[in-house]
């Protein structure tokens, strides 16, 4: 419980690093500070719409693929890759979509959330064989793909999947019974409910099973893990590898199907970057990915609100997730440092 | 006197491994620094060769006062040192680990020349372009002496040099030695092996926990004497239990041959142990016992021949902080991972689960059990001791109530105590029935551990006559025929 | 129908432009990779060269742009160092962060300086120099000698780097340092010290690219403008298989697989253009697959176990 604490502070502290960072940044570069803030944080908590219209559903992608990257990374792999499978599952959905045209709701939102997560599956199919077979690093080939989705996005949209008039660079819009039903008065679908359910699921894999522990200590020591645990680790790493990406892919899915309704270029602002922020800020444990999720989730809201009224680029929020990432870095290296402690205690008493 | 230390201390953490200790070397002696493993002896010499600094005390090289701040400082001095494991980088060739390790320019041509006409000045001929990594143990030896006389080393540091040599190889590295200093250079020689300071020795140090016990020539010094200074006292050693019904045969190989990791691979084996029987192998590195260890513990394939191995099976490896425990894991989780699925603590059919408050009370039983100094169940195993760490890997192994054991160097680094208690863990192994295979890289320990002894030469097992003798077996790990037996 | 040397050459000519940028970011991390450091940091870094390197040539000249983009990419540089190298953090998630703030970073600085719409920049840029008589060779004259000034710079930083990491005392320190830290450390390499000048080196190199990606290629700037090239030199250096030499030709391979759409829109075929977006990554997929496993890393990339 004392690791959980100190975990929580030095989080804290790494956030507030970031927001100092991002203060001083634009009062350097001439910007109002405080007016910026004061926006980021009106939109992201402002109003009730503004957060879970906004805050909550821009943190559900960030979950779910946080849990993805927390899932890779505690077997010990780099999954760099989200955003394009995020764009793979996105298309897949989008595609369904419309399909399902006719179909009961039962029917059309399954279909089209398999249809995410098993085209997320798939993009990750060539970074694993190339790992296991050839030995490439997954964090490489994972990146490298990103910019193939992406490119296939454009391919679709202005393309086989453009909308029927042909005007827009986007997808023709999806099914009513393919949308997923949303909070009553609020912008917020079911999705979210999605993502506690993941997070609560990878929390007892973790804690409570004997393959999550395997992974685990596959995550911490490899070759110890094979010699003495005779653990299959290609066969987990893959498995792991998958299902992050199968998360990732579901989280496109949920985008289509939750808020934008179709396909376009860009929809995703780098989840897939940012759900690195949120997993490191919760330390790979799934109940905390929840919380770091809405909080990042509420900085890109406020960002969006921070460009719109104080003139601040959007973009500038990466510099405060990249600033977090860092902070954590640095403060996890510097207690590594601080000699012997019960380490593991930490981790098995904190599993979920 | 080309080196001096005078009251050396230093301390790691709450853990002080040397207290005032002094050392003379003069020219033309071979000194040798006596003592069992965790003495101090690795630490004084890393202080001598500039890798560590002292928290207290001097050296002089030349009767000067010196202070090294780095390795290359004390190779400017004219000290040499040759660790007890290759330094050499694996991935670069003889005559490039040579370049580095002298600073000498690298281009390619003159470098091989100058090398050659080093080495053969020495008379420890090499092949300059070969990759390190190609090296047997032997040659990587050689590299290591003839890297630190490049740099024009006057005083020879030389690190436990044997260790992993076989007998006459052991030998001839020692003649080295004594022809080094007749020549006129200072040579200091680590070693826990008795026998060899006395054979080669001018003058005997002896280090226990870290402060010099004796120190004289060597004519003033006998064997019981040295044994007395080494250790303090008498070990508690396990008396050998008696003949023990031996059962059915639990590991039966035949033809057996495994690809290589390292060294020649397994060509040959063809031999069974039977349930009750501790047999050690013996070996120089290299030479297959890895690979059939490894394949015997069912972590390597066979390639050809037949292999049956009795479950459940348990395996301790030779590397305990890379291949046996995960370091940042608690110990309950380490016990965990290492005892399997078959473990009580795992429940569930569908989806197996893990039952980790009945874990955590086992692993305290089995630290208590076992005599393992530790915080408890929840520390990290990476904050035990060599010996502790080992000992729980002897506990875990055990843990699987296995029919099979199988034990690589399991004694490696240890003090002569916490050894004695692990031989007696494995005794107690096959006295309750269980077949044991084990290898060290220490003669005197497969001696005195085995039943029954094999010898590992060139990939192919071959199995020692009863009541084999040292140099007999030596001379069988070389693969050469004694003149007389013996 | 068009001559079909005539395309040839100018596919070849466009290929050797798209692969400067690649070969002098692949060749600088070579160099840090070889120490045992990975920076996946260096697409901020050229990024924010490729800033620096418009900023720098606007306020003063092209060859101004080319100094301030290197400076910045040495500053990226000194941040990854700092929490990679300094206090010993994970490489690649460092390097991800420091890319993820770099990306952040100059889209707020260019919005600043330019305006919110980001209008497109008009920048003084490099323009071709042909060298006379080499560079009317048939087929690979204006390949090789009518390129822009940094193009020629490659030529030359190539090799140089090559006898550097081969054939000099320092290199083969810098390499031990990135196969056997602690074998290194006996040696008497300082091996922290190696692997931060060689990950500055790095910047350095990628900030360049980054400035010449501007200033010799695009002719202006615009957000996120590197479009992972610096994830791609990465593989390159897998590709080159951690030799110089090798990356200037597995860069020059990728830029073939990117300039082809030239000759197949040449030849009247009409393809979309996002395949020749797609191709050259999965090729740059399909080779390392081929070149990993034969070739050893330096065997402590990556680690920070010293």
């Amino acid at each position: 419980m004392r690791g959980d604490f100190r975990a929580l502070v030095m989080g804290a502290a790494a956030l507030l690093i970031g927001l100092l960072l991002l203060a001083a940044g634009l009062e350097l570069a001439g910007y109002d500070a405080s007016a910026a803030l004061a926006a980021l944080g009106s939109g992201a908590f402002g109003t009730w719409q503004a957060f879970t219209g906004v805050t909550l559903v821009r943190a559900v992608p960030l979950i779910l693929i946080g849990l993805g990257f927390a899932l890779a990374l505690r077997g010990g792999a780099l999954n760099i890759g989200a955003e394009g499978q995020f764009y793979a599952g996105a298309i897949a959905a989008a595609w369904m979509g419309v399909q399902a045209a006719g179909w009961p709701a039962w029917a059309a939102l399954p279909a089209v959330a398999a249809a995410g997560w098993m085209a997320g599956a798939l993009w990750m199919v060539l970074p694993v064989v190339l790992r296991l077979r050839f030995g490439v690093l997954e964090a490489i080939s994972t990146l490298l793909l990103n910019f193939v989705a992406e490119a296939l996005v454009s391919l679709m949209v202005l393309g086989p999947m453009q909308e029927p008039t042909g005007i827009y660079p986007q997808s023709a819009p999806i099914a009513e019974a393919a949308r997923l039903p949303l909070l009553p008065g609020t912008r917020l679908h079911a999705g979210f409910l999605v993502a506690l359910l993941a997070a609560g699921g990878m929390a007892w894999v973790f804690a409570r099973t004997w393959w999550g522990f395997r992974l685990r200590a596959l995550g911490e020591g490899s070759r110890a893990a094979e010699v003495s645990g005779r653990v299959p680790a290609g066969r987990m790493l893959a498995l792991a590898l998958f299902g992050s990406a199968a998360l990732a892919g579901l989280a496109g899915a949920f985008e289509v199907s939750g808020v934008s309704y179709s396909l376009y270029q860009n929809l995703s602002p780098g989840y897939g970057f940012t759900a690195i922020g949120v997993a490191l800020l919760a330390r790979l444990r799934p109940s905390a990915i929840v919380l770091t999720g809405i909080v990042f989730g509420a900085l890109e809201a406020g960002a969006g609100a921070m460009q719109r009224d104080a003139g601040v680029p959007a973009v500038a929020v990466y510099v405060v997730e990249a600033a977090v990432i860092l902070a954590l870095l640095l403060g996890n290296a510097a207690a590594r440092r601080g000699g012997q402690r019960a380490v593991g205690a930490d981790a098995a008493g904190g599993a979920a | 006197m080309p080196l001096t230390l005078t009251a050396i201390s230093k301390s790691f953490g709450p853990v002080q491994a040397l207290r005032g200790v002094s050392l003379a070397v003069a020219a033309g002696e071979v000194h040798a620094v006596l003592g069992e493993n965790g003495a101090g002896k690795t630490t004084l010499m890393h202080i001598a060769d500039g890798l560590l600094r002292p928290d207290a005390g001097t050296i002089a090289v030349d009767g000067a006062v010196v202070r090294f701040r780095s390795a290359r400082d004390a190779r400017r001095h004219g000290i040499g040192m040759v660790h007890q494991h290759s330094t050499a980088v694996p991935a670069l060739s003889v005559m490039e680990n040579i370049a580095l390790a002298a600073g000498w320019p690298v281009a390619p041509a003159a470098l091989r020349l100058r090398v050659e006409a080093l080495a053969d000045r020495l008379s420890l001929p090499l092949d300059p372009s070969v990759s390190a990594s190609q090296l047997t143990v032997s040659l990587k030896q050689r590299l290591e002496i003839v890297k630190a006389l490049a740099s024009e080393a006057r005083i020879l540091l030389l690190d436990e040099p044997t260790a992993a040599l076989a007998p006459a190889e052991a030998e001839e590295l020692l003649r080295f030695v004594r022809g080094f200093a007749q020549s006129g250079g200072a040579a200091v020689l680590i070693t826990h092996k008795l026998d060899e300071a006395l054979a080669v020795a001018d003058r005997i140090t002896v280090l226990r926990r870290g402060a010099v016990v004796r120190s004289a020539p060597r004519r003033d010094c006998t064997a019981a004497q040295l044994t007395e200074a080494m250790i303090g006292g008498a070990v508690a050693v396990a008396a050998r239990p008696d003949v023990r019904h031996h059962g059915p045969a639990l590991i039966r190989c035949d033809g057996l041959e495994v690809a290589r990791e390292s060294g020649t691979g397994l060509h040959l084996a063809t031999f069974s142990i039977r349930g009750g029987e501790l047999v050690a192998v013996a070996g120089v590195e290299g030479n297959g016992q890895r690979e059939l260890l490894r394949a015997v513990a069912g972590l390597r394939r066979p390639f050809r021949g037949l292999l049956e191995v009795s479950r459940p099976i348990a395996f301790i490896p030779e590397d305990r902080t890379t291949e046996g425990l995960i370091p940042t894991l608690t110990l309950t989780e380490n016990v965990v991972l290492g005892v399997g699925r078959a473990a009580p603590w795992i429940t569930g059919r569908l989806v197996r689960r893990v039952d980790w408050r009945a874990a955590r009370v086992r692993t305290a039983e089995l630290l208590q059990q076992f005599g393992i100094r530790a915080a408890g169940p929840d520390a990290a195993a990476g904050s035990l001791s060599g010996g502790n760490q080992q000992k729980l890997l002897v506990a875990r192994a055990l843990e699987r109530h296995p029919r099979v054991l199988v034990a690589e160097n399991p004694t490696r680094g240890l003090d002569v105590q916490a050894a004695a208690d692990v031989h007696a863990r494995l005794r107690e192994a096959s006295a309750a029935g269980a077949a044991v295979l084990v290898y060290s890289n220490d003669l005197d320990e497969v001696l005195e551990l085995g039943d029954r002894v094999l010898v590992a030469a060139e990939g192919v097992i071959s199995e020692a006559p009863p009541g084999v003798g040292r140099l007999q077996l030596g001379a069988m790990m070389l693969h050469r025929e004694m003149p007389n037996a013996g | 129908m068009m001559d079909p040397v005539a395309v040839v050459a100018d596919v070849l000519a466009a290929a050797v432009g798209i692969a400067t940028p690649l070969a002098l970011a692949a060749t600088g991390e070579t160099l840090a990779e070889r120490s045992g450091v990975v920076n996946l940091g260096i697409e901020g870094a050229m990024l924010f060269g490729a800033l620096g390197g418009a900023i720098g040539a606007t306020v003063a000249g092209p060859a101004a742009g080319l100094g301030f983009g290197v400076l910045a990419g040495v500053l990226v540089a000194v941040l990854f160092a700092a929490v990679a190298i300094g206090a010993g953090a994970d490489q690649i998630i460092s390097g991800t962060a420091v890319t993820l703030a770099s990306v952040g970073l100059t889209g707020t600085i260019y919005r600043q300086f330019y305006g919110p719409a980001g209008v497109g920049l008009s920048i003084p840029t490099l323009a071709p120099l042909p060298i006379p008589a080499l560079s009317q060779l048939p087929l690979v004259g204006e390949a090789l000698f009518a390129q822009p000034v940094t193009t020629y710079l490659t030529f030359l930083l190539i090799p140089l780097t090559w006898w550097f990491l081969f054939r000099t005392r320092p290199g083969l320190a810098l390499r031990a340092a990135g196969e056997d830290p602690v074998a290194a450390r006996a040696a008497g390499v300082p091996v922290r010290v190696t692997r931060v000048a060689a990950v500055l080196a790095g910047g350095a190199f990628a900030g360049l690219a980054g400035a010449a990606l501007v200033l010799a290629q695009v002719g202006t700037f615009t957000e996120r403008m590197t479009a992972g090239r610096g994830f791609v030199a990465i593989a390159i250096v897998v590709l080159g298989r951690w030799n110089p030499v090798g990356a200037g030709l597995a860069a020059l391979l990728f830029g073939l697989a990117t300039a082809a759409q030239f000759a197949f829109q040449a030849a009247g075929l009409d393809v979309p253009y996002q395949l020749f977006l797609m191709l050259p990554y999965l090729l740059t997929l399909l080779a390392l697959a081929g070149v990993v496993g034969r070739v050893k890393a330096p065997a402590s990339l990556g680690r920070n176990g010293d």
